[in-house]
């Protein structure tokens, strides 16, 4: 799919550099992208993928260096400028309005008029046809935030492709996706490409790389690294490309599973009938101390709503919650925390960072509110500096503000947070989204290590390898239904595929 | 340098000190400090005094707007505490005795913190617009005030009343220590325990506090509360200051001056971050351009738009955005090097 030679780049960036206070995002980046390819932008967290898009998009101005589109060379002084080149993007952090509905946020700006008024019946069916595109079909006219994050970024998705551009750029588009809307993506992308479409493409999971792109550029702490054809790359080179480092994968990934709980005692949570109307059918569900629980299912299974309802995040109003033994009651966060129980949620932008509080901050505002308002933390470098290591948060700088940090950084932050209260139990709605392979890695190692250690975990991800990996017993949800819990040691992804479709596998496990 | 400039101090003091600076050079005695007695004397010690009912309360709108809300009630609280106190003291056979004047004096806060407690309960519990809640009580608070002094102007004679406003404690205003007292007690309770921090990360982002177990409620209800006390005393203040309860005119606007200082001061009416030292440095700000107004002889008709035009100047100066789009166009004439900044619709893509 390489594109003809004799015609200029769509996109040609020469020598980027763009430095924020105290840190030099990128330093002398080339990157070119040529039409009809897909082009991956890969890196660890916090290498300048995100910074690079933006020098293109003309969110951030460049201190030097120089984009040309089409051989011409162009400076974007903000993002409609960038648009109206024909440079469409979905950013990495979804920038839709909550309270638009969805066929406003796919088509703002672009809406279907008659003798200069708008049009809402055709809006609303153009924009159901995009978001068709994509396999997705849902009501246009409901509120964008009712959805799940995973929904959004479809929906972010939709509005780029609603402009004709020459230009695709999508920042981890797929780092809440399903498999199923991952291909209806990729069907999309194919298409787009075949018709000439460059596209630059950012991702963590190296096999969506391999899978759709032709190229790949790396970037290593704001420089340039390589840029190859994929096919000549394989995939443990192409990981001390971005890492600086051999890593070796599966080692770095080995299966924690494999380890057995004791369950004589009293369950740490027990769940009997949890449910809430509109949101989750009752759902029973034990975790033991030390036990990792994997929480599997598709988009819109219920899985992010049974996380919330058992850290009392929403109200349940069914079922009764049981804490070693005896009855709990857990209907707000707080009663969550005081019982020693963590939630992080998947929406991180929304409901984890406090943008505009310092790293530092961010991470003893757990412990602090645990503690209550007049006992302030005292000394709380030692906390901060002992998580922000542990879980290896770049720039290790703790009055840096969070929303400076690249996103997987901030991700890391957030699990600080929860960390630093020493919970019993501790609920991970994605807590690996958008976090690179050797920080996935290590998270995970984390996990494992710290359930060794005797705490809970509940932990839910579309990722169905990673569920496996760590989960000692897996909980499948399906259309707002607990389906069935099987036990992790002995199935295969293939095995849990099966079951989340057709409710069997060829060899059930079932331990429900 | 750089870093002098990026701080967001900077810009506040400077505009409060390009004030003093003209007030100066318009008549030198500005800043002439005379002693008479053993008490000190001067337009500079004037601003200090005339400025603490608005400190209380800026104080208070401080901390309420750094939890993404606004109290517009502040006045007519001021107007309600000033009338119970008075109305106190003129039912009281001995309105000379300090006992007398302490019971009114607590009596007239304990009810402006009952209204903000109030204001409090209808942000934070009922859910109403904090707009909405605190403009029920700035249109029916200067009634409840009328009410309690029976319709009309209450004046009064007594010494230790009027001490509070009009006395001297070592040479300076008493007034002044009441206004210090409070920024330093509002400044230790928010910065000492994780009162200001937990506030803040409710006005950035409150569902995140939430979910982090914060007790946002709690916090929003403190904040009016706290914002109601110091009204209070604001209202005590203002009617030492004339001896009389005037339902109508206590603390009339005072809860756009003391918005105004708060935004003088660099806390931004979106909540979040807040700055007590920036509050001050806003009051002072209003005071000083009051007394200009007034030095100047600008006429009364005129003096809110005169008003109306330094602060916009003022503003403009210490807006970031536009700093940030001269000095682009500096550098654009230089074509020296660039710094990456946000251009504006990427700061809204960046949102
Ligand atoms: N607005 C900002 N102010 C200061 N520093 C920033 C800002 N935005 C990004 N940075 C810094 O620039 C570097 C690159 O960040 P960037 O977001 O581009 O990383 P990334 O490669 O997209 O990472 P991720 O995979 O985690 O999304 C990081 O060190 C980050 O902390
Ligand atoms: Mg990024």
């Amino acid at each position: 799919m390489t594109a003809d030679s004799e015609v200029p780049p769509v996109v040609e960036m020469r020598g980027i550099t763009i430095e924020f206070p105290g840190v030099k995002a990128l330093e002398g980046v080339d990157f070119t992208l040529r039409a009809g390819e897909v082009h991956s932008l890969m890196g660890e967290n916090g290498a300048g993928k995100s910074t690079l898009i933006k020098a293109l998009t003309g969110v951030y101005t460049i201190a030097s260096g120089t984009i040309a589109v089409s051989g011409v060379e162009r400076t974007f002084r903000g993002t409609a400028d960038a648009q109206a080149a024909g440079i469409s993007t979905v950013y990495q952090e979804v920038n839709l309005c909550g309270n638009l509905s969805v066929g406003e946020n796919i088509m703002l700006g672009h809406e279907s008029r008659v003798a200069g008024r708008i049009d809402w019946r055709s809006t609303h069916r153009e924009a159901a046809r995009h978001l068709e595109n994509l396999g997705v079909q849902i009501d246009t006219r409901s509120l964008l935030s009712s959805h799940s994050i995973a929904l959004q970024q479809l929906v972010a998705i939709s509005r780029a492709m609603v402009t004709d551009s020459k230009v695709l750029v999508l920042d981890e588009p797929t780092s809440s996706l399903d498999r199923s809307e991952v291909e209806q993506l990729f069907g999309v992308m194919r298409d787009l490409r075949d018709r000439g479409v460059a596209i630059l493409f950012v991702t963590h999971f190296l096999d969506q790389v391999y899978e759709i792109s032709d190229r790949l550029t790396v970037l290593r702490n704001g420089k340039l690294v390589a840029e190859h054809p994929v096919s000549e790359v394989p995939r443990a080179e192409l990981i001390s490309l971005m890492i600086g480092r051999e890593l070796d994968e599966l080692q770095a990934l080995s299966r924690a599973s494999v380890r057995t709980v004791d369950r004589t005692d009293a369950p740490v949570l027990s769940a009997t009938q949890l449910g809430r109307k509109g949101s989750l059918n009752p759902v029973d569900v034990d975790v033991y101390e030390g036990e990792v629980i994997g929480i599997a299912g598709l988009l819109g299974s219920g899985r992010t709503e049974l996380a919330r309802l058992l850290y009392g995040a929403d109200r349940a109003d069914t079922g009764r919650l049981e804490m070693h033994g005896r009855p709990a009651r857990i209907t707000t966060p707080r009663n969550a925390i005081d019982n020693r129980i963590a939630f992080s949620s998947e929406d991180r932008r929304a409901e984890g960072i406090i943008g505009d509080l310092t790293v530092a901050e961010n991470i003893v505002l757990g412990l602090q509110a645990k503690r209550g308002w007049l006992r302030k933390v005292r000394n709380p470098e030692r906390v901060v500096a002992e998580y922000m290591d542990a879980l290896g948060v770049t720039p290790a700088d703790p009055h840096r503000l969070i929303r400076e940090l690249s996103g997987g950084n901030q991700q890391k932050v957030l699990l600080a947070r929860w960390l630093a209260t020493a919970p019993q139990l501790i609920i991970l709605d994605e807590p690996t989204r958008g976090i690179d392979i050797g920080a996935k890695a290590d998270i995970q190692r984390k996990v494992a290590e710290l359930s060794n250690a005797g705490l809970s975990v509940v932990f839910i991800s579309s990722e169905l390898e990673e569920v496996l990996r760590i989960s000692q017993r897996v909980v499948v949800m399906r259309d707002r239904h607990k389906i069935g819990e099987l036990a992790s040691n002995d199935i295969e992804v293939a095995d849990l595929v099966d079951f989340i479709a057709h409710d069997t596998i060829k060899k059930p496990e079932s331990v429900a | 340098m750089k870093r002098i400039f990026k701080h967001r101090m900077t810009w506040p003091i400077i505009a409060l000190l390009v004030l003093v600076l003209v007030n100066t050079i318009a008549r030198p005695s500005f800043i002439s400090v005379t002693v008479q007695g053993d008490k000190l004397y001067g337009p500079i010690i004037d601003i200090l005094r005339n400025s603490a009912p608005l400190m209380l309360v800026a104080l208070g709108m401080t901390i309420v707007i750094a939890t993404r809300g606004i109290d517009l009630s502040v006045g007519a609280i001021m107007a309600v505490s000033g009338a119970v106190a008075l109305t106190i003291i003129e039912g009281s056979p001995a309105p000379d005795s300090l006992a007398t004047v302490m019971i009114a004096a607590t009596a007239g806060v304990l009810v402006a913190l009952v209204l903000g407690v109030w204001n409090g309960f209808l942000v934070s519990v009922v859910g109403i617009q904090p707009i909405i809640a605190t403009l029920v009580l700035m249109l029916a608070g200067r009634g409840i005030a009328l009410l309690i002094t029976g319709g009309f102007i209450t004046t009064i004679n007594s010494d230790p009343y009027k001490f509070m406003a009009q006395g001297y404690l070592i040479g300076l205003p008493f007034a002044l220590f009441v206004s210090i007292a409070a920024v330093i007690a509002v400044a230790l309770i928010e910065r000492r325990t994780a009162l200001g921090v937990l506030t803040e990360a409710v006005g950035i982002n409150p569902e995140a506090s939430r979910l982090a177990g914060v007790r946002s409620r709690s916090i929003i209800w403190a904040a009016y509360a706290v914002s109601g006390l110091l009204a209070g005393i604001a209202g005590i203040l203002y009617s030492s200051n004339i001896m009389a309860a005037d339902a109508n005119a206590a603390g009339l606007y005072i809860e756009l001056d003391a918005i105004l200082a708060v935004v003088l001061g660099g806390t931004s009416l979106m909540g979040g971050k807040f700055s007590i030292a920036g509050t001050v440095i806003g009051v002072f700000t209003i005071q000083t351009l009051k007394s200009t107004i007034t030095f100047l002889g600008v006429p009364p008709a005129v003096s809110p738009l005169f008003l109306a035009i330094v602060v916009v100047i003022v503003v403009l100066v210490q807006s970031p955005q536009l700093r940030d789009r001269l000095s682009r166009a500096v550098r654009r004439v230089r074509r020296g090097p660039a710094t990456p900044t946000l251009t504006d619709s990427g700061a809204e893509a960046a949102q």
